[in-house]
């Protein structure tokens, strides 16, 4: 990232960081591959796109902000339960269905981010963690309104901008989740890259020099936590859109812990690492418990710590170092 | 006479018994440049801690331009213009010297609130932080990691730090700690250079520096101001003399201490 050519006019420097890599653009035609190479994997990768939006709405606290959370599934789950009930209850239009759940989301993460932003570290850890099972729990309890254990029955989503039907080939499932994918990268890119963006990673750099350069930490998480909410919950909504249903996991622990594990594995706070994470991981786990289903987590864990010790920065950390490394021979 | 910069009135902590300030009273007048002298211990990184907020008093009131900000939390001391720079590096070392000090530019204009922009939409910004770093002479290693820029570049980026947020009243911890003496010297050098709008309190350990820079000096003791007045006035004070400055202020006064 830092180059050690001294003479780079400052302006140019920084309008270099936002240009578009060769790589990027390889990455976003590959994602257009289960079309041509993997039709009857469709669903697959429409799964993949979620948890992939998903991630990357971690990788806004913890990656850029270092703001750890062990309950960010509460925000899919918050999601993934308004888009169900809308469509349950006779509104199945998708796109304004997103809306809607990115809203209660963002409702919820923003009330949540005044108590957030007052703690780091492990305290952090356990507020989020506690906060993740208290809704869990609740949304077990209101059985008349999520249908508890049995998960919400009875979703329709409507065709998409009315002319698209969801076939069962997930045709138009992973159209839909790769297009609202990237277009929400989009956006996340563009604010990772903005003044705010530098704020963050000031922030998850060194939290206690920010006040002493006069910048209200404080206000910066709590825009930042909401805005992952969101984008959280759009992921949870595309999850019930395009499975017609929602179950309880889906605001579990397992799903908090789960995109934990997809961010650090692909890399955090590099914009790519829940993207390259959450295929990683998608396609590992659908091809190891299709050989022996109860060994999943034998080898999840394997990966992970392999992952832990050898690319400390993530498997992309890894591939950066590496091409640093390359490119300098 | 105007309102001094900053000022004090019966400042007080303590650390459970330990007593590290007691009763400070302190008036900086506009543009002055203090130093802030006393051995290891005596208070004085804790005396800046209390002014910018960083901790909070036992007792007592900090003025800024005549206004009461004891009861302000740090960044807005800062976003009025009482800014700090740190006697151990707190830096940010995996942003470069030009991001950090666009970071800290960003956050003065506001411009830190926009996440639907891209920094490239804030040339002012990016040129004032570049501007600041050429005038430091830490131009050329502006596009550095800060982790891997030298430690005496680092001091300095602590300083450009600081002039980022356009302070009124600077207050650097020992901003020459670790450096050797040649660079100390430029150091403080560009330190003298700053704009006298600005009125600057350091605190460091090299008596040469303090007498050659400093226009007022303060002593702290235990906690607590000793003596302040001109440095002749400290130089040939017996107490001082005794408590602090040894036996040789003649020397310090008039030349260099390792020669
Ligand atoms: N957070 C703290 N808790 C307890 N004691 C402290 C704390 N900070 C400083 N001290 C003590 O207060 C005294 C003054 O420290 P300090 O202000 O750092 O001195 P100086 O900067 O003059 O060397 C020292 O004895 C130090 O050990
Ligand atoms: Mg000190």
């Amino acid at each position: 990232m830092a180059l050690s050519e001294t003479s780079i006019d400052p302006q140019l420097y920084l309008v270099e960081q936002t240009r578009w890599r060769p790589a990027e653009i390889v990455f976003w035609l590959a994602t257009l591959l289960p079309y041509l190479l993997f039709p009857n994997y469709l669903s697959l990768a429409s799964q993949i796109a979620i948890a992939a939006l998903f991630a990357l709405s971690l990788d806004l606290i913890l990656g850029y902000a270092g703001i750890v959370s062990l309950g960010h599934a509460a925000f899919f789950g918050i999601g993934a339960y308004t888009a169900g009930l809308l469509s349950k209850y006779g509104w199945g239009e998708p796109l304004s269905g997103l809306v809607v759940a990115a809203f209660a989301a963002g409702v919820v993460g923003y009330a949540t981010s005044f108590v957030i932003c007052r703690f780091r570290h492990l305290a952090l850890i356990m507020l989020t963690l506690g906060f993740g099972l208290l809704l869990a729990e609740l949304a077990n309890s209101l059985g008349w309104l999520t249908g508890g254990m049995d998960g919400l029955q009875g979703i329709h989503t409507w065709k998409l901008l009315g002319t698209f039907p969801f076939d069962l080939y997930g045709r138009a499932a992973y159209a839909y989740a790769l297009a609202v994918l990237f277009v929400l990268f989009l956006f996340t890119r563009r604010l990772i890259h903005s003044p705010f963006g530098l704020s963050l990673r000031g922030i998850r750099e060194n939290f206690v020099r920010m006040p002493a350069i006069g910048a209200p930490s404080r206000a910066h998480i709590r825009t930042i936590y909401t805005i992952a909410a969101c984008i959280a919950g759009v992921a949870g909504a595309l999850l019930a859109q395009t499975t017609e249903t929602v179950s309880l996991d889906s605001l579990g622990f397992e799903r908090s812990a789960e995109v934990v594990v997809i961010l650090v594995l692909g890399g955090a706070g590099r914009l790519y690492g829940g993207l390259v994470g959450a295929t990683i991981y998608l396609i590992a786990r659908d091809q190891f418990s299709g050989i022996v289903p109860q060994y999943w987590y034998f080898w999840i864990g394997i990966l992970l710590v392999a992952v832990v010790i050898f690319l400390p920065n993530g498997i992309l950390g890894g591939l950066a170092q590496f091409t640093a490394r390359w490119s300098r021979k | 006479m105007s309102a001094p910069a900053l000022a004090t009135r019966g400042l007080a902590k303590s650390f459970g018994s330990l007593v590290v300030a007691r009763d400070i009273e302190i008036e900086l007048p506009k543009g002055v440049r203090y130093a802030l002298i006393g051995p290891n211990g005596a208070g004085k990184t804790t005396l800046i801690n209390l002014m910018t907020g960083m901790l909070q008093p036992g007792a007592g009131r900090i003025f800024l331009d005549d206004s009461d900000i004891t009861a302000l939390p740090p960044e807005q001391r800062v976003r009025r213009g009482l800014v700090r720079t740190y006697q151990i590096n707190s830096l940010f070392p995996h942003l470069t010297a030009l991001e950090s000090i666009t970071l800290a530019v960003c956050e003065r204009t506001r411009a830190a609130r926009i996440w639907w922009r891209q920094l490239n939409a804030y040339p002012h910004e990016i040129d004032e932080a570049h501007d600041i770093l050429v005038a430091l002479k830490l131009g050329s290693a502006c596009h550095r990691l800060t982790r891997e820029m030298a430690y005496g570049q680092q001091r300095l980026l602590e300083i450009a730090l600081a002039l980022a947020t356009r302070p009124k009243v600077l207050l650097l911890d020992e901003p020459a700690a670790g450096v050797p003496r040649e660079e100390s010297q430029e150091l403080f050098a560009a330190i003298a250079g700053l704009s006298s709008d600005i009125t600057v309190l350091f605190i460091e350990h090299d008596m040469e520096l303090v007498f050659r820079f400093a226009s007022r000096i303060i002593v702290m003791v235990g906690g607590r101001v000793l003596m302040q007045g001109a440095p002749h006035e400290i130089a040939n004070d017996p107490q001082v003399r005794a408590v602090y400055l040894g036996n040789t202020p003649a020397k310090i006064l008039h030349g260099p201490r390792h020669g």
